[in-house]
C-alpha cells in the first residue's frame, strides 16, 4: 500500500492488466515510448512489448475504429483519446458503431473496449483541451460512462472497466491526475460499475456529483459542517446508467438536494438526475431541486475559466440557500 | 497468371484500366488470365446468376411489402462476387449495405439476409463461425473497422486477411483514408476495395474528387492501387486473388477499385435514376453486362449451356421461395429482449426498463 496520485493508480490499474490478459491492447497518440501526455502509460511499452502498447497514426476516428476491429478479433482494446474534446473526430465509431454493436447483432458478439480519455477544467490549456462533454456520451445508449473522483476509485473502477466484456467510457479529469493522493493497494482489486458511492455520510442536504467535484463537495462539507450544516455527499462514479436507488435512498434521507457538475446546464448528468428525482424521489423534497453548473457557452479561454468553472463556493453556497428554503 | 507489380503501384499510379474478358467474351490479356479449373469457373459464373435472381426477386418481394430494405445489385455481379470468390471462410468481410450477397456466399444464410432487410435483429444473429460484421450503414465506418480486424488477425499470426466494401462516394469519407492508412502504417493484411459504380445515390463520380482514378488515392498512403474493370469477372477476380496472395505473403494491404454501374436505383426507397442518369448511359452499360460476357466465354470453351442454365435458375428459385418462408414463419421479435442483448451485464437501470417493456409486451 501507497499514497500514489490518480494518474500513478491508473498506470497501475493498467499495468496490472497487461499482466493478467494478453489478450488487452494499449494504443493510441503518444502512448508508446512517450508514456502518454500525461505519463498514464509511462514504461508500459518498455515492460510489454510494442505488440501490447503502441502509437497510432493521428487519427481518432482510426484509433476507435482499430478498437473495434480488434474486439471483432477477440481482443481487449484500452484505446486513448488525448483529450476528450477530441472526441468528435471518434463519435461515429463511439456512438453510431461500439456502443451499438452487442444490441444490432443481437447479442451475438461482445465489443470489450474500454476508452480512456482526460477531460474536465481548471489546467489552462488551449481551447477543446478541457471540455466536460460528458452528457454526450451518457445519452448514448450501450455504453457506461465511468468518472473516478480519486486515485483509490481510479484504480478499482478501471480494473472493473477493462474486465467488463461491455464498452466503457472512462474520463479521467486532468486536475484529479496530481492533486490527490490517497492509499492505493499494490495489488490489483475491483471497484463495482453501476453502484454510485456515499462518500461522507449526512442528513441535511444530499450533494449528488461526479469527478472532481467530488473533492470540491467534501471540502464544502467540512466548510458547512462549521455552520452546523450536515451535508452528505453522493459521488455517481457511473454516470450512465445511473445507480438510480443510491441516489433515491440518500433523497429519502435528507430532502434536499444540489447536484453539481463541471459541465455546461443544458441537458448534462444533472438534468438527469433531476428528472429521476422528480419522476420518483419528488415527495421527498422539502426543497426545490439547486443545481450547480458551468454557464451555457462553449469551454471558455483560460482567462476566464476561473470564475467561469463551479466551485467550492458555489457549492457552499446552493446548499445554503437549499437548506434555508 | 502474369504478375501485378505491387511494389510499383505504391507509388506509380495506374490509370488504365485492367480487363482480361471482354464485352464479346473474348479473352484480350491472356498473362492476367487466372488459374481457375473449368468447376470453379462455372461456380463463379453460378454466383453471378445466383445475385442477378435474387437482386430480381428481393425487388420484387419488396414491391409486394413482403421484404424491407434491399440496395439494388443488378449490373455489379463481376465486381461484387469475383472480389468475394477470390476470398476464403478464413478472411473478415466487413461489407457496406449493397454487400449482401457476398455476405451470403461467405457464409451468411440467405434467410438471415431476409431477416435484416425485413427490419430484424435476429437476421444479424451471427454464429461464432462467420468471419463477418453485419452490412455498414455509415459510408466509410468499416473501412477503419478494417484495419483493426486486419491488425488483430496480424497478431494472432493468422494466414488470413479482412476484406471491405465501398463505392465511389465512399471514397470522399475520412474514414477511407484513416483505415487504409491504418492498415498500411500497421502493415496490416488488408484488402479495400472501391466498386466505383459512377454514383452516390444521385451525385456522379466527377463531383466526388479531382483525382482521375481512384485507385490513385491508394498511393497516398503508400499502398498498391490497382483499377480494374468491373464489369469482367475474370480481371477482378484476377486482381483479387494476387492481391490477396500479396497481402497473405505479409506485404501489407491493397486498394482494388472497380469500374461497375448498378443497373438500378439506389435502393428501393424512392430513387429515381432517371433524375440523374440518361438512358443512352445506362443502355452503354447495359451492352457491358458481366453475366452476359461470362456466359458467352463458357459456353464457347463448352462448358455450360442454356439448360444448365434454365436448371440452375429453378433451384435458386426454390433456395429464395424456402428463406421467404422461413422469413415468413419468424416470431414477431421482442423489445424486452433486445434490452436483455444491450449489455453482457446489464446494469441495474436497464434492468427496470426491461421489466417495464417485458410487463407492456405481456411476457
Amino acid at each position: 500500500m501507497a499514497k500514489l496520485t490518480m494518474i500513478k493508480a491508473i498506470t497501475n490499474a493498467l499495468d496490472e492488466e497487461l499482466g493478467r490478459d494478453d489478450k488487452v491492447q494499449i494504443f493510441g497518440e503518444d502512448v508508446g515510448k512517450n508514456g502518454g501526455v500525461f505519463r498514464a502509460t509511462d514504461g508500459l511499452q518498455k515492460k510489454y512489448g510494442p505488440e501490447r502498447v503502441y502509437d497510432t497514426p493521428l487519427a481518432e476516428s482510426g484509433i476507435i475504429g482499430l478498437a473495434n476491429g480488434l474486439a471483432m478479433q477477440g481482443f481487449r482494446p484500452v484505446p486513448e483519446i488525448q483529450f476528450m474534446g477530441f472526441v468528435f473526430e471518434a463519435f461515429d465509431q463511439i456512438a453510431g458503431q461500439l456502443a451499438r454493436e452487442r444490441f444490432r447483432m443481437g447479442g451475438s458478439r461482445n465489443f470489450p473496449v474500454t476508452i480512456r480519455t482526460p477531460f474536465g477544467g481548471g489546467v489552462h490549456t488551449p481551447e477543446l483541451h478541457s471540455d466536460s462533454f460528458e452528457g454526450l456520451v451518457a445519452q448514448v445508449p450501450g455504453l457506461r460512462v465511468v468518472v473516478p473522483s480519486g486515485p483509490y476509485d481510479a484504480k478499482g473502477l478501471l480494473i472493473s472497466s477493462i474486465r467488463s466484456d461491455d464498452p466503457v467510457i472512462f474520463l479521467e479529469h486532468m486536475k484529479l491526475y496530481r492533486s490527490v493522493k490517497e492509499e492505493v493497494p499494490d495489488k490489483a482489486y475491483t471497484v463495482a460499475l453501476d453502484q454510485a458511492a456515499v462518500k461522507r455520510e449526512g442528513t441535511d442536504v444530499s450533494i449528488i456529483t461526479y469527478g472532481y467535484l467530488v473533492q470540491a463537495s467534501l471540502q464544502a462539507a467540512a466548510d458547512l459542517a462549521k455552520d452546523g450544516i450536515n451535508a452528505e455527499v453522493v459521488d455517481l462514479r457511473t454516470i450512465a446508467p445511473l445507480d438510480e436507488d443510491t441516489i433515491l435512498s440518500s433523497v429519502r434521507k435528507t430532502g434536499r438536494v444540489v447536484l453539481v457538475q463541471e459541465a455546461q446546464k443544458q441537458a448534462g448528468v444533472s438534468a438527469q438526475v433531476a428528472a429521476l428525482i422528480a419522476e420518483k424521489g419528488i415527495l421527498s423534497l422539502d426543497a426545490p431541486i439547486k443545481r450547480v453548473a458551468a454557464p451555457d457557452t462553449p469551454y471558455p479561454f483560460s482567462q476566464g475559466e476561473t470564475v467561469w468553472l463551479p466551485n467550492k463556493q458555489d457549492i457552499v453556497n446552493a446548499v445554503k440557500e437549499t437548506v434555508n428554503f | 497468371m502474369g504478375q501485378l507489380d505491387f511494389e510499383k503501384l505504391k507509388h506509380t499510379p495506374q490509370y488504365e484500366t485492367l480487363q482480361v474478358l471482354n464485352e464479346n467474351g473474348e479473352i484480350v490479356n491472356r498473362d492476367l488470365m487466372p488459374d481457375l479449373t473449368d468447376e470453379q469457373l462455372v461456380e463463379l459464373f453460378k454466383q453471378m446468376i445466383w445475385s442477378r435472381i435474387v437482386d430480381d426477386r428481393s425487388t420484387k418481394l419488396n414491391r409486394q411489402g413482403r421484404l424491407g430494405f434491399f440496395a439494388p445489385t443488378a449490373g455489379e455481379e463481376a465486381s461484387q462476387m469475383a472480389s468475394n470468390f477470390a476470398m476464403t471462410k478464413d478472411d473478415y468481410l466487413l461489407g457496406g449495405y449493397r454487400d449482401v450477397p457476398e455476405l451470403v456466399k461467405h457464409g451468411l444464410p440467405l434467410a438471415k439476409a431476409f431477416m435484416w432487410s425485413k427490419g430484424m435483429v435476429n437476421g444479424n444473429k451471427y454464429e461464432k463461425e462467420l468471419n463477418a460484421m453485419p452490412p455498414q450503414i455509415i459510408i466509410g465506418a468499416q473501412y477503419v473497422q478494417t484495419a483493426g480486424v486486419a491488425l488483430g488477425l496480424k497478431k494472432k499470426g493468422a494466414k488470413a486477411l479482412a476484406y471491405t466494401y465501398t463505392g465511389d462516394g465512399g471514397t470522399s469519407q475520412g474514414d477511407f483514408y484513416e483505415g487504409m492508412n491504418f492498415a498500411g502504417a500497421f502493415k496490416a493484411p488488408a484488402l479495400f476495395v472501391v466498386q466505383n459504380n459512377k454514383y452516390a445515390i444521385s451525385v456522379p463520380r466527377e463531383l466526388q474528387t479531382a483525382a482521375p482514378v481512384l485507385a490513385q488515392k491508394a498511393v497516398a498512403v503508400g499502398i498498391p492501387g490497382i483499377v480494374v474493370d468491373g464489369m469482367d469477372a475474370l480481371a477482378v477476380y484476377s486482381a483479387a486473388k494476387q492481391a490477396r496472395d500479396y497481402i497473405i505473403a505479409g506485404n501489407g494491404p491493397v486498394m482494388l477499385e472497380t469500374l461497375t454501374y448498378r443497373y438500378g436505383p439506389h435502393t428501393l426507397s424512392g430513387d429515381d435514376p432517371k433524375r440523374y442518369r440518361t438512358k443512352e448511359e445506362e443502355d452503354a452499360w447495359h451492352a457491358k453486362d458481366p453475366l452476359v460476357r461470362m456466359r458467352k466465354f463458357l459456353t464457347d470453351k463448352g462448358i455450360w449451356n442454356q439448360d444448365q442454365e434454365d436448371a440452375y435458375e429453378q433451384e435458386v428459385e426454390k433456395e429464395i421461395n424456402q428463406a421467404i418462408q422461413e422469413v415468413e414463419s419468424q416470431p414477431a421479435e421482442s423489445v424486452t429482449e433486445y434490452l436483455q442483448n444491450e449489455f453482457v451485464e446489464t446494469p441495474p437501470a436497464i434492468q427496470k426498463q426491461i421489466d417495464e417493456i417485458s410487463t407492456k409486451e405481456g411476457k
